[in-house]
């Protein structure tokens, strides 16, 4: 195996090209695309190049405080960003979604590069920082969708909630059935993404490793290693909040306190 | 001592500092204009909202010596709206009578209701009688009644009317209703006494 083709800048100017030419159709056939299709081309060279040079700095630094500290501060963003995505709000839910993304996330983590793979030193930047992305990018969307379920189904169901409340339910009892709904909404997406994964398109990391140079069939375990973890850690994010939030909205007597729900406008 | 007391309940700005005292055997008729708090104090005594003050004992025992749970299996709310359970009408008995409150009592039959018949299918009086029907054979000690009978037509008015009488002056459980209608002629055939509110 070769090892990658290096791309410079002349090589992503030629790149470039292709979306001049899709700006030019655009004035051609007056879509009104052009404007927002060149700042969107320009916003996002200029982050990957930012990520690029973050990267290396770290990749770098070969200090664990520097790569841990990275990693817990990309899992709290991750889990205030999976906050920012719903549309209804309770005091604390931050604090609960950033805890779950950090536990989950750096579990998934630290038992797939040191349990199976075996990363040398533990604190390897080059294989924890992408794998953790790669488990905060998916888990940060189950996570989202989990508590958007959880929160509508407790304020939607609270009159069937209430009765069972009535009847003697415990909390736990009583908001059984929202929970289950929201743990099997957030699931969907990595279960949709594990059954088609290789069949509708290559997989983002076994094309990167492929053109990195790697066997097809070592970027192919890597991929399933890296599905198997963003499960799990989609998993335990997502069941970590949706039954973290029923705390947030019962008070301590176990009343339903529907009023603590705000919905955003818009 | 009463089976139901309530000391001081107060919510701003329903009520303020209201006693309340429920004798067993009794059937008291809550009565008030609409949006003075009645619905919000049933609730609160049964601990579905908070009071801002005050004190509910059952038998002596003050609420919060209670689980929640436990507290409410004993004094049980029925919801004006009947708000109805998914799934079949023996689903609905069954989601209710598999909770751990419930020790393991088995649900019993629906009868005259057709256990398969879907709840959401039911009539406003349908929906209304097992909702009576189920807080009933789940045994509490009190019962708070939201204009729980509204929709039932007379006979079957009537009929759970008899049934409450029979089952509030059972004399091996102390026992007692607190029931807020609107509905005078009800109240004067099932009430042992009639409450002004607040």
């Amino acid at each position: 195996m070769t090892g990658p083709l290096e791309l410079g800048a002349e090589e992503l100017g030629l790149a470039a090209l292709l979306v001049l030419g899709n700006a030019a159709l655009s004035l051609a056939f007056r879509l009104g695309l052009a404007r927002r299709l060149l700042l969107a081309t320009v916003r996002s060279v200029a982050q990957l190049l930012l990520l690029g040079f973050a990267l290396k700095w770290i990749f770098a630094s070969g200090s664990p405080t520097v790569i841990v500290g990275v990693m817990v501060f990309m899992a709290l963003l991750a889990g205030f960003e999976a906050v920012r995505r719903t549309s209804r709000r309770v005091r604390g839910l931050h604090a609960v979604a950033m805890g779950v993304m950090l536990v989950s996330s750096l579990a998934i983590t630290i038992y797939g590069t040191q349990f199976v793979i075996g990363v040398e030193p533990w604190y390897e930047a080059r294989y924890l920082i992408p794998i953790l992305g790669m488990i905060l990018g998916n888990t940060l969307n189950g996570i989202s969708l989990g508590l958007e379920t959880v929160l509508e189904g407790l304020d939607r169901d609270r009159d069937r909630i209430e009765v069972l409340l009535a009847h003697g339910a415990t909390r736990a009892e009583a908001s059984r059935e929202v929970v289950r709904r929201a743990a099997r909404m957030g699931m969907i997406p990595v279960i949709n993404m594990l059954i088609a994964a290789g069949l509708i398109s290559i997989p983002g990391m076994m094309t990167g490793q492929m053109l990195a140079g790697s066997d097809p069939l070592t970027a192919a375990s890597y991929q399933i290693f890296i599905l198997l973890c963003i499960a799990g850690g989609v998993a335990i994010g997502v069941g970590g909040v949706v039954l973290a939030c029923p705390r947030l909205v019962f008070d301590e007597r176990d009343r339903l306190r529907v009023e603590r729900i705000r919905t955003l406008s818009g | 001592m009463s089976l139901l007391q309530g000391r001081d309940l107060s919510r701003s700005p329903w009520f303020d500092g209201l006693d309340l005292d429920l004798e067993q055997g009794e059937i008291v008729f809550l009565h008030g204009p609409t949006g003075s708090g009645k619905t919000l104090l049933l609730r609160a005594l049964a601990d579905l909202d908070p009071f801002d003050r005050g004190t509910v004992s059952l038998a002596g025992q003050p609420s919060q010596a209670h689980e929640p749970w436990e507290w409410r299996s004993r004094v049980l709310y029925v919801h004006q709206g009947a708000p109805r359970l998914a799934g079949t009408v023996q689903e609905s008995l069954e989601a209710v009578f598999s909770l751990a409150s419930q020790g393991g009592k088995s649900a019993p039959s629906p009868a005259p209701l057709d256990p398969t018949a879907r709840v959401d299918r039911l009539s406003g009086g349908e929906a209304q009688g097992l909702a009576l029907h189920r807080a009933l054979w789940t045994s509490p000690s009190v019962l708070l009644l939201d204009e729980a009978t509204s929709a039932l037509d007379p006979s079957a008015s009537t009929a759970i009317e008899t049934e409450l009488k029979a089952w509030v002056t059972d004399s091996d459980h102390p026992r007692a209703v607190l029931w807020v209608s609107h509905d005078e002629a009800l109240a004067r055939r099932a009430g042992t006494r009639r409450v002004a509110f607040p």
